[in-house]
């Protein structure tokens, strides 16, 4: 028997004035595990939450959240879902315990059993030395474990989590991938909106990956790294004046180059070590001086570059905000 | 040592997990108590950023002595006689002043992440709204009593005494509530929180000079008198001056409510319609 499905849409579709932030999405996300939906900023990710979370409503197409219709049921839905949204969710001018004492109180909690659930939670996430000061002298690490915090008040059966990691240092999005694992444990699902290949390889079972507004591939994250060929070679330049005569080097001696956002890296598929070692050998030749270099994993922009022809970077920007 | 490591730094995953297994969901919450949970959260961003109440505060206290005492002798042929005529109208205008920061703290509200939070919650779709403004009402409260409270020092004697001062800042602020959804609109309408304080002005700052808070209308030219008496803030200056004169006068009390209540009748459901579809 097929697995249960939390979240079942389709033909999602969601304009901005002439711009189609989300083109006709489908998703089928199997209830009880973390399920990625992956792209780059502006395609679509958190236009599709919001749709799924009953704050935009679809101009087309239809949804399912835990099987209450997103625009019949809404309430029902909101009953069944906690957001953390890309902004943080939480009141800066409130202190963290406040923050989450409102939650609870209005969710239902009464006075003692909010200031009860409160404290636990600040206990649990590692915020109760901070509880009593205000949100927005909280570190972006502390802020992101209050928003999601606030979002387990409830533990709620589906969670939405919208970049939960952007921005963060690399101990505090691990901390946060604890929690989300954690939270699968015990039976919750998540969406899981994400830029960062990594991430969704850490946490993900399946996934979709999105761009301008419509689903490109659909997989386990596994399958989507072979899709862009099994690694890649990454190497970083001193000097970014230098980038083109690496691209042409890393060209001819390993295969296609993709140019990184940042403007001194450049990365090229590569199979096997030996390639990749005949690659800096050509840039040595050349005179390109490298910052650092490596072996691993393709990048979300490879993968891209691979499913799209073009880079995430260059994916035309749609507005995720509804303009206002 | 210890205990900042402990609290300041790190998830205890067999605590993250103990505290997100045991939550059953409770029962939801009425809709009044949802509504008193938002106006709690309003009062205490007022306890942690005391100083937006200055805002609120200062210009009515300028605006008393101002008058008072440098257009006093001029209008009224003495300081003391023109208090007793103004400070009501000073308190009307104080509140009602205040209440143009409710759609701008609306329009700030809608710039932060929160209001996502708010609008994925299972609760009563105008909570966060009533509540918000139930809030405000404290700040309106306070902003009046700022006003009596200066009138009583500078020698303001109201012939109603407490009671009727009372009864009349109670009178401000019902009207500054329906009018607050005025002003929600504009905080959902316009783009920054600005462009509400300006719009806001621009709406409030003429009608409320073009109204009976300074100078006796008998004194103006007629057109202009016309205007001046039918100026619903004329009427609510008028019912505030007779509360705090002791002698109610029944007529613009009840026009005064019902304006009040139509203000909000036709902005409440704007409000929240537009809140929803933001």
């Amino acid at each position: 028997m097929p697995r249960e499905l939390a979240i079942e849409a389709t033909g999602l579709v969601k304009a901005f004035g002439a711009t189609r932030a989300v083109d006709g999405v489908d998703l089928a996300v199997p209830a009880g595990a973390v399920y990625g939906v992956l792209g780059p900023n502006g395609a679509g990710k958190t236009t599709t939450i919001r749709m799924l979370a009953t704050l935009l409503r679809p101009d087309a197409g239809s949804a399912c959240v835990l099987g209450h219709d997103v625009v019949g049921e809404a309430d029902a839905v909101r009953g069944a879902i906690s957001l953390t949204g890309q902004l943080a969710s939480v009141d800066e001018e409130l202190t963290g315990r406040e923050n989450l004492v409102l939650i609870a109180r209005l969710l239902g909690l009464g006075r003692a059993a909010a200031r009860a659930r409160a404290d636990e939670l600040l206990e649990a996430f590692g915020i109760s030395g901070a509880a009593g000061r205000l949100v927005k002298n909280y570190s972006g690490g502390m802020r992101r474990r209050l928003d999601i915090a606030a979002s387990l008040v409830v533990t709620p059966p589906l969670l939405f989590l919208d970049e939960p990691t952007t921005g963060l240092d690399p101990r505090s999005r691990t901390q946060v991938w604890e929690i989300a694992r954690a939270l699968v444990a015990e039976g919750t699902t998540i969406l899981l909106c994400t830029q960062y290949l990594e991430e969704a390889d850490q946490l993900a079972d399946g996934l979709v990956v999105i761009d301008r507004g419509r689903v490109i591939a659909e997989g386990t994250p596994g399958q989507l790294r072979s899709s862009a060929g099994s690694g890649s070679l990454h190497v970083r330049l001193i000097d970014p004046e230098q980038r083109p005569e690496a691209a042409r080097g890393l060209e001819q001696a390993v295969g296609p180059v993709v140019l990184e956002p940042d403007g001194a890296a450049l990365s090229a598929a590569c199979e096997d070590a030996a390639r990749a070692a005949a690659g800096v050998a050509e840039l040595a030749r050349a005179g390109v001086a490298l910052a650092d270099f490596s072996l691993g994993r393709p990048s979300l922009d490879e993968v891209f570059l691979a499913l799209t022809g073009h880079l995430a970077a260059d994916a035309a920007p749609v507005p995720e905000e509804q303009p206002s | 040592m210890t205990a900042t490591s402990a609290a300041s730094g790190t998830t205890d995953t067999v605590a993250v997990r103990r505290a997100i297994a045991s939550t059953p969901r409770p029962p939801r919450p009425g809709r009044l108590a949802t509504a008193l949970t938002f106006g709690w959260r309003g009062i205490l961003k007022i306890k942690h950023v005391p100083e937006q109440l200055l805002d609120v505060t200062l210009t009515p206290v300028m605006f008393v002595l101002m008058f008072t005492y440098l257009f006093g002798g001029a209008i009224a042929g003495s300081t003391g006689a023109y208090l007793q005529y103004v400070l009501p109208g000073i308190l009307v205008m104080s509140v009602l002043f205040t209440t143009v920061y409710s759609g701008v703290t609306l329009n700030t509200d809608l710039t932060k992440g929160v209001v996502d939070r708010f609008r994925s919650l299972p609760v009563w779709r105008p909570a966060p709204l009533l509540g918000a403004l139930l809030g405000d009402s404290v700040r309106y409260v306070i902003a009046g009593t700022v006003i009596l409270v200066l009138g009583f020092v500078l020698g303001w004697r109201p012939d109603g005494g407490l009671p009727g001062a009372l009864a009349a800042l109670g009178l401000v602020v019902v009207f500054s509530f329906g009018l607050s959804w005025v002003f929600t609109v504009m905080g959902l309408l316009l783009r920054a929180p600005n462009a509400v304080l300006n719009a806001g002005f621009t709406v409030l700052f003429p009608l409320t000079f073009l109204s009976n808070v300074f100078v006796d209308p008998a004194t103006l030219p007629g057109p202009l008198r016309a205007f001046v008496e039918v100026n619903p803030i004329s009427v609510l200056v008028t019912a505030t001056r007779s509360l705090v004169d002791g002698a109610p006068d029944g007529t613009a009390v009840a026009v005064s409510l019902a304006v009040a209540a139509a203000l909000a009748a036709v902005f409440l459901p704007i409000t929240t319609r537009l809140y929803r579809s933001r």
